[in-house]
């Protein structure tokens, strides 16, 4: 834990979010493993009040304090498994902590590669009814609408057909542009944005700088390094769920491409 | 409020700090906790008061009646007949019912107008079935909606209800219809019909809410369900009449049998339904000395019961749904 760096808070800029000393631990059920899947081992296992074999449990996020101010956009970097989409979760409040604790200003968004919204709907009551869930009237649904449509950029007519025929690259467009409709205390974004396009980068990154510019934090993770440096203004490095490093994007990247050995 | 494993002292980054210098360690008296108490953050994603959350819920009302309508629209479009199985699901169903126990069984003992008698039984019973099962699939399914927006999650329950309720009304007319067909005449009556129905409604949500908030966390809620309906579906009177009961070899020293069977709530709001829309069932029932008239009592009170249990039950979890 030494190398973890310390928590040093600047007390001339407003905190939106404090994460304090988390420790996550979650339960995973799968197949792996060993263990019967038969009806009777089940009937078994109940009644010698054991769990089931199948479960895990991963010590994702072992002890991380930070704190993000207002205007922060932070990007979180870390190989596959270290725990950066486990700590957005977190902090959306998808996940309960085992200890320690998140602490926000406002509700944060999570926008994920996952977040389909509803599969079996055409994009266009995705758009309305995302906006109504998110607490929009109606009337700013309707002014809402078009800049969603214009700003998702999908193919004519695409807009009219169910999600779930939509390429990956679409339903990731549409999703951000129902998110980024509304101003957000703080916004969430894991990996949304990599399956965009080289124009639709362009276009969420000006989006992004709005978002910040209206109001709490960003967070955004992502592989790719020159996305991250080029929206963020502070970088989180994390390794095996802990915080490597923490600080300006340049030399957190630096740093981080060295160890990697990219 | 918050999870019993949230409520440790917070010690901040004590495990962190021995090894500090004086200097740093007395910048950090305030824990992390303290620091955000100080600024005004909460924790992450903690369920609203109640009253905030009945607000938040009621500002939601035109997201729910948007969803339920987008649900009922999309229900029928992968099959070919696509919005008629709204009118022919009921009609089917009462059709199997009606060979079966009138014509195969002749259970219509006591009952002068039995097609009239089964068909509401079987529509109005449906209403009750079918919130309770998508109710349990209702916040399940919807994870990554859940997961990817903010809102009320008791949203999704209602928004099913309300999908069965626009179900309901195209079986009304359907029914109205038939009991016309079967020679009932219309009367002023019938628009006890609307009460009826709206309590039941009420009473849909309620339960839908408790099994919302038990299917989302045990999803084997799913594979019972369909036993426990039917259970009901043939404890509740819709093959023939509980009226009839007490009068039954083997029954007649248990006539509070029949006193339950009716204080059920299915069958309160069947019984109010039949005796609002069937001219001849109210003189059936008369036949047997049997009122009906503290049915809407029952109605009322089980609507309530359901209503605000089943609301409070699955408001005490509305921070953790979407963990799956």
């Amino acid at each position: 834990m030494s190398d973890a760096p310390e928590v040093v808070i600047d007390p001339t800029r407003e905190p939106i979010v404090v994460v304090d000393d988390l420790h996550i631990i979650y339960r995973v059920y799968g197949s792996a493993g060993g263990g019967k899947g038969t009806a009777a081992s089940a009937l078994l296992r109940i009644l010698r009040r054991q769990n089931r074999p199948q479960m895990k449990e991963v010590h994702a996020i072992k002890g991380i304090s930070f704190v993000a101010y207002r205007g922060d956009a932070i990007g979180v970097i870390g190989t596959n498994g270290s725990g950066k989409s486990t700590l957005l979760k977190a902090i959306a409040g998808l996940l309960p902590p085992h200890s320690g604790g998140v602490y926000t200003q406002g509700q944060p968004s999570l926008l994920g590669v996952n977040a389909a919204l509803m599969r079996d709907l055409s994009g266009d009551r995705n758009i309305v009814l995302g906006c109504l869930a998110m607490g929009l009237t109606p009337e700013e649904t309707r002014a809402k609408y078009d800049e969603i449509v214009k700003f998702a950029d999908l193919k004519p007519g695409f807009i009219h057909y169910p999600m779930s025929t939509y390429s990956s690259g679409m339903g990731a467009r549409l999703r951000f542009a129902i998110a980024a409709a509304r101003t957000h205390d703080i916004l969430l974004i894991d990996e949304a944005l990599a399956t965009g396009d080289a124009k639709f980068k362009r276009r969420s990154k000006a989006k992004i700088d709005e978002l910040r510019k209206d109001a709490g934090a960003v967070f955004l993770v992502a592989h790719n390094l020159d996305v991250i440096e080029e929206t963020c203004n502070r970088v989180i490095w994390m390794d095996d769920g802990r915080l490597r490093m923490d600080g300006d994007p340049r030399e957190v990247i630096a740093a981080y491409t060295e160890a990697t050995g990219k | 409020m918050s999870h019993p494993e949230r409520a440790r002292p917070s010690g901040g980054e004590s495990v962190d700090t021995i090894a500090e210098p004086p200097a740093l360690a007395e910048k950090r008296a305030e824990s992390l906790a303290e620091f955000a108490a100080r600024h005004g953050l909460t924790q992450s994603a903690a369920r609203p008061p109640l009253r905030a959350y009945v607000r938040q819920l009621w500002q939601r009302r035109v997201f729910i009646w948007n969803f339920a309508s987008a649900k009922s629209m999309s229900m029928y479009t992968s099959s070919r007949l696509g919005q008629v199985w709204q009118v022919l699901t009921p009609l089917l169903n009462a059709g199997v019912y009606f060979l079966v126990f009138g014509v195969l069984l002749g259970t219509n003992k006591g009952v002068t107008n039995y097609t009239a008698f089964l068909i509401t039984g079987v529509f109005v019973f449906t209403f009750t079935q079918r919130s309770l099962t998508a109710g349990a699939k209702s916040i399940g399914n919807h994870l990554s909606l859940i997961r990817a927006l903010h809102f009320p999650r008791a949203s999704l329950p209602f928004a099913y209800v309300i999908v069965e309720l626009q179900q309901l009304l195209i079986s009304m007319v359907v029914l109205a219809v038939l009991v016309l067909v079967t020679g009932e005449p219309l009367s002023p009556r019938w628009l006890l019909v609307v009460p009826a129905l709206a309590l039941q409604l009420v009473f849909n949500i309620g339960i839908s809410l408790v099994v919302a908030r038990m299917g989302a966390f045990v999803r084997d809620i799913q594979q019972l369900l369909p036993f426990v309906t039917r259970a009901w579906l043939y404890f509740s009177g819709i093959f023939f009449m509980i009226a009839t009961l007490p009068e039954r070899e083997g029954l007649r020293d248990y006539p509070w049998i029949g006193d339950l069977l009716q204080a059920n709530p299915a069958s309160v709001y069947i019984e109010l339904v039949r005796t609002a829309l069937i001219d001849s069932y109210r003189d059936d029932l008369a036949a047997y000395s049997w009122g009906y008239a503290h049915l809407w009592w029952y109605a009322l009170a089980w609507a309530l019961v359901a209503f605000v249990g089943g609301f409070w039950y699955f408001y005490r979890a509305e921070d953790r749904y979407g963990r799956g």
